[in-house]
């Protein structure tokens, strides 16, 4: 019997691993492969026209945020690559909070719909998520452009006399990102808040709370898992960003996604462009473990 | 004691915020809409109904190579991915906890967690290299990129359908002595369906509208819709492109409205 158990286990195993190969050789095939062909990069020297050298070389990584003044020889610290990380945790911070201030009073507008609405509701904000990126950045562009539909309507009212230059600035990346991410901060909200029990709201008002303190006492704290879970899925991928930073902020207001493809482009050094992008998934891979961390912790306390 | 008529629920202002967050999500995209059928060439100032940038769009040589490309490109990888990832989800809800078992959930949901960028410059890299090696530049390589991508978003459904799925009725077939082929294709299978459509229509969805890996990986030539457009946000914007988007648009909310219908079905 325990025989035969045995040979039936190996055998289910056996076919377990035979169903997961497909996807397994496609992922390794063109995702994780890749990805670790990327971190060998980041180990060589550039090529003369792009590409590389096979011999081992650090210089990529020094590059990342230092910098060798050919004149002096003297190492300092690459100024412009500083400023584009400051830039991109920056606006991808602003982006995580301004999402939060519209999000979450949405999720729980939402949320306290009657039942039947709220997959209505729900449906709204989903539809956008699933439209094209590239479209909804599209847009935005056309509202805030020079000669678009919010400066012909101030110009038309008689409100002001000249356009006012919003795209290509830090302000057209944020409000950019946060259109584009908005529904990524609403549905982890909606989702902890949908099974939010409002009896505990209601016994805090019964306790003579205010509004306010049951928002920040008893709400708040119930939702909290829901509330990082935004923030991160509305802060990684915006520290990421190549498109929307490449449309709204044009060529002056990179952040590191654009500063990578620089330099597979016209900067034509592919392992720094490798480094860069192994430091900006190590920065994500960072803010992802806080958040398990934190929502692990969350779970715990609440049972 | 609340007083009567004290709505528990509500919170000052919240609900001005909601109706604002719902109009900045609508009116860009409405605007944009709007201004596709616009009978001048401004993306700003109204002049008349037109059908015009929709009939310049479909005579556009470019925009007909880049969607034949964009829709064969989207059928491969959405058939692809919803393929393998059937395969894999079977292999991950109906057996035991396995060794492996973390490294294969996270090489499934890489595509999810590392920054599109990222994938992409790694993608440029490895077929750089292929590409090098072989000669070889045809839409295979786009195809296999969309695959990959495409795999959590086919899976995540399907898996979700299979875990809600009753296991008595493939353990009374696997009692009565069928074969875990006959189990899969006469039990499991159709009552798989819906979750099978949701996942290859949001894979299909994922593929159509990429646009950081596909300007990646792409040989000279390659354009699919969204590379297109955004080249042509460089030059001067003609409501042509509203009219592309337009068109996507459409595609993607009936499909986004599909699958929620379908996903939300019980057999």
């Amino acid at each position: 019997m325990a025989g035969q158990a045995i040979s039936q286990d190996k055998a289910a195993a056996r076919r377990r691993w035979l169903l997961l190969v497909p996807a397994l050789t496609i992922l390794i095939f063109a995702a994780s492969g890749p990805l670790l062909i990327t971190l060998v990069y980041s180990f060589l020297a550039p090529g003369d026209f792009g590409g590389v050298e096979w011999e081992f070389s650090t210089d990529a990584w020094f590059n990342v945020i230092l910098q060798r003044d050919i004149f002096e020889d003297t190492l300092g610290w690459s100024d412009a690559h500083l400023s584009i990380f400051w830039r991109s945790v920056k606006l991808s911070l602003m982006t995580t909070l301004v999402c939060l201030i519209l999000g979450f009073p949405t999720a729980y507008f939402i949320a306290t719909r009657p039942k039947s609405q709220r997959e209505l509701w729900m449906l709204l904000i989903i539809i956008p998520f699933w439209t094209n990126l590239l479209i909804r950045t599209f847009a935005i562009l056309e509202l805030i452009r020079n000669e678009g539909t919010v400066n012909t309507v101030l110009i038309g009212l008689g409100v002001i006399d000249e356009p006012i230059q919003m795209l290509f600035t830090e302000f057209a990346i944020i409000i950019g990102m946060v259109y584009v991410y908005l529904p990524l901060m609403v549905l982890p909200i909606y989702a902890s808040m949908e099974r939010l029990n409002f009896s505990l709201v209601e016994a805090g008002y019964d306790l003579y709370a205010t509004r306010f303190q049951v928002l920040r006492r008893v709400i708040l704290p119930l939702v909290k898992p829901g509330v990082i879970a935004g923030s991160i899925l509305v802060f990684v991928p915006s520290l990421g960003a190549y498109v929307t930073p490449r449309v709204m902020g044009g060529g002056n207001q990179l952040m590191i996604g654009n500063l990578i493809e620089l330099q597979f482009g016209q900067g034509r050094n592919w392992p720094l462009g490798a480094a860069l992008s192994i430091t900006l998934l190590a920065i994500v891979m960072v803010a992802l473990i806080l958040y398990v961390r934190a929502v692990g912790d969350d779970e715990v306390r609440h049972g | 004691m609340a007083e009567r008529g004290f709505d528990i629920r509500r919170q000052t202002g919240f609900t001005t915020i909601a109706m604002a967050c719902f109009f900045m999500l609508y009116m860009p995209i409405i605007l944009l809409v709007v201004y596709s059928f616009n009978a001048g060439s401004s993306i700003a100032i109204w002049e008349g109904f037109s059908w015009r940038w929709y009939v310049s769009a479909w005579d556009n040589e470019q925009v007909q190579e880049a969607t034949v490309r964009s829709l064969i490109i989207a059928v491969c990888a959405a058939g692809i991915s919803t393929t393998v990832a059937v395969l894999a989800a079977l292999a991950t809800t109906r057996t035991r906890k396995f060794k492996g078992q973390s490294v294969v959930f996270a090489m499934i949901n890489q595509p999810l967690m590392v920054p599109e960028i990222v994938t992409a410059v790694a993608l440029l890299i490895f077929f750089a290299m292929i590409k090098v090696a072989t000669g070889y530049t045809g839409l295979l390589y786009l195809i296999m990129a969309h695959s990959a991508f495409c795999i959590p978003f086919a899976y995540l459904p399907i898996r979700a359908r299979l875990q809600g799925m009753d296991l008595s009725l493939e353990q009374a077939a696997a009692d009565l002595y069928a074969t875990p082929y006959q189990v899969f294709r006469r039990i499991t299978l159709p009552q798989l369906w819906p979750g099978i459509l949701a996942g290859a229509m949001l894979a299909f969805v994922i593929s159509l509208d990429d646009v950081v890996i596909t300007e990646f990986v792409k040989s000279a030539g390659q354009d699919t819709l969204p590379t297109y457009m955004l080249g042509q946000l460089r030059r001067v914007v003609t409501p042509e492109i509203n009219a592309i988007s337009t068109v996507l648009l459409a595609i993607s909310v009936t499909l986004v409205i599909a699958f929620t219908i379908l996903s939300k079905r019980k057999t």
